[in-house]
């Protein structure tokens, strides 16, 4: 198995979803993507929904410095202390766990923990984790700042890459997405524009 | 195409069920007429698909139909969003319960619960229900798309008078003689066809090919041909067995009332003919035409109560008999003995019409050759029951134009009237066949055991033909759907449920090897016999 990419650390967590920092700047997992944190024995899943760079304190905003520097990559250059004043973090949705050796696409019994390291899934672990796909039904029915059509083309679209036959997998979600949208036609109409290749 | 098509989603007894089509299965491999088996919880039903549709999940799909140009939108929405639906009628139970392993298929008394998987027909589920072809069984034909033979019971069959319907060139003639070729193989019944157009004896015609043999060439040992028109027989090439000639004492006052509509008799004419048969007894229709116009004519219509105009009318309807070829004053031979005798030898005679295919001669000929058979036979069947001996080889009279006999204003004077409704207990049946099945009475067409039709497309027809058939309106949409040569549907009394034949082949080398096996070697061989004989 190759090795763990830890991404960041749990700073907020509640039943459906948990945020964490990343340890480097900008370094946030992509929308979409499938993360973990450990609570031992409880391994969550969760799908980053969003992602913001913003200042260490709220109400102080970064003012603009770039007037006498040649680049955008100067500007941090002539003041490094940018990098510690600056935090990235990410919010993740908490789609499904494992305990022992089983896979559960439905919400944890506890949220993570403060602190849990935030790893990115591997290839394999995805590849497992959307052999069933029952977890779009939790993105389709929350409400997030992020609108639903966006937020499961891109985790369709994410999740595809680690498939040999991406137009295989993505027919089969497209198909469960049919299911579960059978009312909405137009957002279904809308998720399937977006991962069509 | 897989074999599992969908699962049941609603349905009733009545009505039959509805199946939703799986994805993998496309509504463009269905067919109508086609079998299917749903796998019920306790038992397993045997149905046929009667109507296929296409359904959407959302109505918005209808309004702002998706751009299905784009592969990977129509793949996805296919199956899902929008799908198919077939509509099945169950027919029969197989298997399952204790007394369907034992009884073989019953009628359906309930319907399959929810959810229940729907699977084509395999072919041991249709063998399980028509039956191998065996003893009594006939291979009449194949479901649609399938290789499995469908076999009709012609022990059956015969015990019951039967119809064979369809527009003109559906193939009625050609079903006729594949059905006539089984019952002298199988059924143990005896055939009197009334071939009115040289179909049956010798060759038959097919469109744009050389004609085909028929029954006496392919069974010369158990057809005997005989013909009214015995020139025309011999110009065509055919070696008749008889020649039948009709003697004006054999005429009856019931032959002419058939005839008051070809002849145009007025209603006091046919009354006026049983008068004088009373007058002048067995000889009246040559009496009747040798009456000239006297003073002591007048006397004798005055004494007889029969108006002038009257008499004029039977005399010229009567003169049109006398010019029939076939009739003559005395017949040398009684040709419904000779008939008679054919038949108790387990022959089956063919009638030729030749050249005299007018409704005149048929409809005389037929109605009364029929009739003194029918006599016979009664008289046999009563005689065999009151001392217990053996009864009548059983008799299946063919006759073609059958709305001719059996319309509702003459059916209850024809004898085939007689024998659709009750001839049934005296060992005759019927086999009718007609292209306007809704000319023919209503009180007959109940009467028919099963009913063998291929396409129709009247409505009045149709309708007359499914009459009282359960899943009629199901029945109807098979029925108009079938292919116009070689495809028939076949419900009634010799099939366990109605079913969409693709009749078998007729006219190959190969396909009268099949229907007679072993006959032409047997011919061959005892030609060679013969031949060694003759140098011995």
């Amino acid at each position: 198995m190759t090795e763990e990419q830890r991404v960041g650390e749990v700073i907020e967590a509640s039943t459906t979803d948990f945020v964490a920092q990343c340890y480097e700047l900008y370094q946030s997992p992509p929308l979409g993507s499938l993360v973990k944190t450990r609570d031992e024995p409880v391994e969550l899943y969760g799908i980053v929904y969003h992602a913001a760079t913003a200042g260490f304190e709220t109400g102080r905003r970064p003012i603009a410095r770039g007037k006498d520097e040649a680049t955008e990559e100067a500007i941090y250059q002539s003041s490094p202390q940018l990098l510690k004043l600056l935090r990235s973090e990410f919010g993740a949705l908490v789609v499904g766990h494992r305990q022992g050796d089983k896979l559960y696409h439905y919400l944890p019994p506890k949220p993570a923990r403060i602190h849990g390291f935030v790893y990115l899934c591997q290839p394999d672990e995805v590849k497992e984790f959307s052999q069933s796909l029952a977890f779009l039904n939790i993105l389709i029915n929350t409400h997030l700042p992020v609108s639903t059509e966006e937020l499961i083309s891109a985790c369709l679209r994410q999740m595809s890459q680690v498939y040999e036959d991406r137009h295989a997998f993505l027919v089969a979600a497209g198909k469960e997405l049919a299911i579960f949208l059978s009312g909405q036609f137009n957002q279904l109409k809308a998720i399937l524009e977006r991962i069509k290749q | 195409m897989s074999e599992h098509l969908g699962i049941v989603v609603s349905g009733s007894l009545s009505k039959g069920v509805e199946v939703r089509l799986d994805s993998s299965a496309s509504v463009e491999d269905m067919a109508g007429g086609r079998y299917v088996t749903i796998e019920g919880k306790k038992q397993r039903f045997f149905g046929m698909i009667t109507d296929v549709n296409l359904e959407v999940i959302d109505p918005k799909l209808t309004l702002t139909p998706p751009d299905m140009a784009d592969p990977f939108i129509a793949e996805v929405l296919d199956g899902t969003s929008t799908y198919g639906t077939l509509h099945i009628l169950p027919m029969l139970t197989i298997g399952g319960e204790a007394t369907g392993l034992i009884e073989g298929p019953q009628p359906v008394k309930t319907v399959p619960s929810h959810f229940s998987t729907v699977n084509l027909a395999s072919d041991s589920d249709i063998e399980l229900v028509f039956g191998k072809e065996d003893k009594g069984r006939f291979w009449i034909g194949n479901p649609l798309d399938m290789e499995t033979k469908i076999c009709l019971n012609l022990t059956e069959l015969v015990k019951r008078s039967n119809g064979i319907f369809g527009k003109s060139g559906t193939g009625k003639t050609f079903l006729t003689r594949i059905l006539l070729i089984g019952m002298l193989q199988k059924s143990q019944a005896v055939n009197l066809i009334f071939d009115m157009h040289n179909e049956y004896g010798w060759a038959g015609t097919r469109e744009g090919a050389p004609p085909v043999k028929a029954l006496k060439q392919l069974f010369p040992s158990s057809v005997a041909v005989f013909a009214l028109d015995e020139e025309n027989s011999r110009r065509r090439g055919v070696s008749t067995d008889f020649v039948v000639r009709i003697g004006y004492d054999e005429i009856e006052p019931e032959d002419m009332v058939l005839l008051r509509q070809t002849l145009n008799l007025t209603e006091p004419a046919v009354e006026a003919v049983y008068q004088m048969r009373r007058k002048f007894g067995k000889n009246w229709l040559q009496r009747t035409l040798d009456i000239k116009d006297a003073e002591e004519t007048r006397d004798l219509l005055k004494d007889m109560n029969i108006h002038e105009s009257t008499f004029q009318n039977l005399q010229r309807g009567l003169a049109t008999i006398r010019r029939l070829p076939f009739i003559e004053p005395h017949a040398p031979v009684n040709a419904v003995i000779s008939i008679l005798e054919h038949l108790d030898r387990g022959m089956n005679v063919v009638l030729e019409f030749g050249r005299y295919r007018d409704v005149t001669s048929y409809v005389l000929v037929a109605n009364m050759l029929a009739r003194r058979i029918y006599a016979q036979y009664q008289e046999r069947m009563e005689k065999a029951m009151g001392e217990d001996t053996a009864k009548p080889t059983p008799l299946v009279i063919t006759i073609e134009e059958a709305h001719k006999f059996l319309n509702p204003e003459v059916a209850s004077n024809t004898i085939f009237g007689t024998i659709a409704r009750e001839m049934r207990k005296y060992n005759v049946t019927l086999l009718v066949i007609d292209q306007r099945p809704s000319g023919i009475d209503g009180e007959v067409m109940s009467q028919l055991g099963t009913k063998i039709t291929c396409l129709l497309d009247n409505e009045r027809d149709i309708d007359s033909v499914l009459a009282g058939a359960s899943g009629k309106s199901e029945l109807k949409t098979v029925l108009s759907k079938l292919e116009s040569k070689q495809q028939t549907l076949i419900f009634g009394h010799a099939v366990p449920m109605p079913v969409v034949v693709r009749t078998r082949e007729y006219g190959s080398a190969e396909s009268y090897r099949d229907f007679a096996p072993g006959q032409e070697t047997d011919i061959g061989k005892r030609a060679e016999k013969d031949i060694e004989e003759l140098w011995e």
